[in-house]
């Protein structure tokens, strides 16, 4: 399980993002993309991201995330699928030499914060 | 739920892709959202950090002309003992050396370092019992070796099908060892790991008259996940097959130390 490690990442990252002129806000929410792909177990992470952000300024935010279908494409005949099971040969050719158009994601795409005004 | 991932296109284009690039500079796009909250984005790969780090020793182990096998399986594959015999064979012809990742305990190093190589042991627990080595982990190991007087660097990761697969630590090839005891459906199961792979060494095949493990099975399944890639029948314990996976080590090897 390392989904300690990459929470921990996130709210470093989150906290790096926070604009100087609103240190004092409380991020409430952090939005991050998550391929099918990325070795992530979304409650694992969930639950890792409410332990680090304990004391920081993301402490109580929710974290948001979305998850991105694998999407891959043949080199050989274009072909274009979305890839369901661990299968990776291409139905139209059986050529196996596939490029991944999406799915490996693991971005925080951005974060919500109070607005103080 | 099933992950898989493609290591060349993660390092390659996945590198370049995402506009977070432009956000290095610290601008910030602002947008208020109407339920009082304003939302910044960011765009960051969360990885970042650990794969600008991985591709710094890559670069260190191009310099000092280091190949790095990184060898990931689950626990109880055999991975040790084939890493022992493979030391055995590949020495002195390749001057080697072992990074020997472990949640706490000494005991895989303490096998190693009977081959003569120098071995570094990383225990994890240090860093929170993490069930995998992260680049930053590495960079501390390697530093307590003599890069200038090593070929080949093993890295042997914990036992684990899942985690491992996705930290880059600035190796060359990667190679998973699956015992057939295991059941011919763990590629099926953990397919990012046999995807992000570069050879699969199918280990215990002294035990398959004992079993009903089915080799075409487990070898289509490979196949369907990661087409092309070199699957190796061994025995670490008879030293069965290990010719051929030899040949292969010694060629990726000579392959990266002539360029
Ligand atoms: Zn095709």
């Amino acid at each position: 399980m390392h989904e300690m490690g990459i929470a921990m990442q996130i709210v470093e990252i989150a906290t790096a993002s926070i604009p100087a002129d609103m240190q004092c806000a409380r991020v409430q929410r952090v939005n991050l993309k998550v391929g099918k792909l990325s070795a992530i177990v979304a409650d694992s992470l969930r639950f890792c991201f409410d332990l680090v952000v304990k004391e920081t300024p993301l402490e109580g935010a929710e974290l948001v995330i979305e998850e991105l279908p694998v999407v891959v494409r043949c080199k050989a005949c274009e072909n274009q699928w979305t890839v369901t099971e661990p299968v990776f040969v291409c139905p139209v050719c059986k050529s196996g030499d596939i490029d991944i158009l999406s799915g490996l994601e693991l971005d925080i795409t951005s974060i919500e914060i109070e607005d103080e005004d | 739920m099933w992950f898989f991932a493609n290591r060349i296109i993660k390092r390659y284009h996945r590198g370049h892709h995402g506009p977070h690039d432009h956000h290095h500079g610290g601008g910030h796009d602002v947008e208020t959202k109407k339920s009082g909250t304003r939302e910044i984005k960011v765009v960051r790969r969360v990885l970042d950090a650990n794969d600008i780090m991985a591709g710094r020793m890559r670069a260190v182990f191009a310099e000092k002309g280091v190949f790095v096998l990184n060898m990931m399986s689950s626990p109880g594959s055999g991975k040790t003992t084939t890493l022992q015999k493979t030391l055995a064979r590949i020495m002195p012809g390749l001057r080697c050396a072992v990074i020997v990742g472990d949640i706490c305990t000494t005991v895989d190093a303490d096998r190693l370092a009977l081959s003569g190589a120098p071995v570094v042991q990383i225990n994890t627990d240090e860093f929170g019992g993490d069930c995998h080595l992260a680049a930053h982990v590495v960079e501390k190991a390697v530093a307590d070796l003599d890069l200038d007087n090593i070929d080949l660097l093993i890295v042997e990761n914990i036992g684990n099908l899942v985690c491992p697969a996705e930290f880059d630590i600035g190796e060359d090839k990667r190679v998973v060892v699956l015992s057939v005891t295991e059941g011919e459906d763990k590629p099926a199961k953990y397919p990012l790991m046999f995807r992000e792979c570069d050879a699969t060494l199918l280990n215990k095949i002294d035990l398959l008259p004992y079993l009903d493990f089915d080799m075409d099975l487990a070898r289509t399944s490979i196949a369907n996940i990661h087409p092309g890639m070199p699957v190796f029948e061994i025995s670490a314990k008879t030293e069965a097959g290990f010719d051929d996976w030899i040949a292969w080590l010694e060629a990726q090897v000579k392959e990266k130390l002539k360029g």
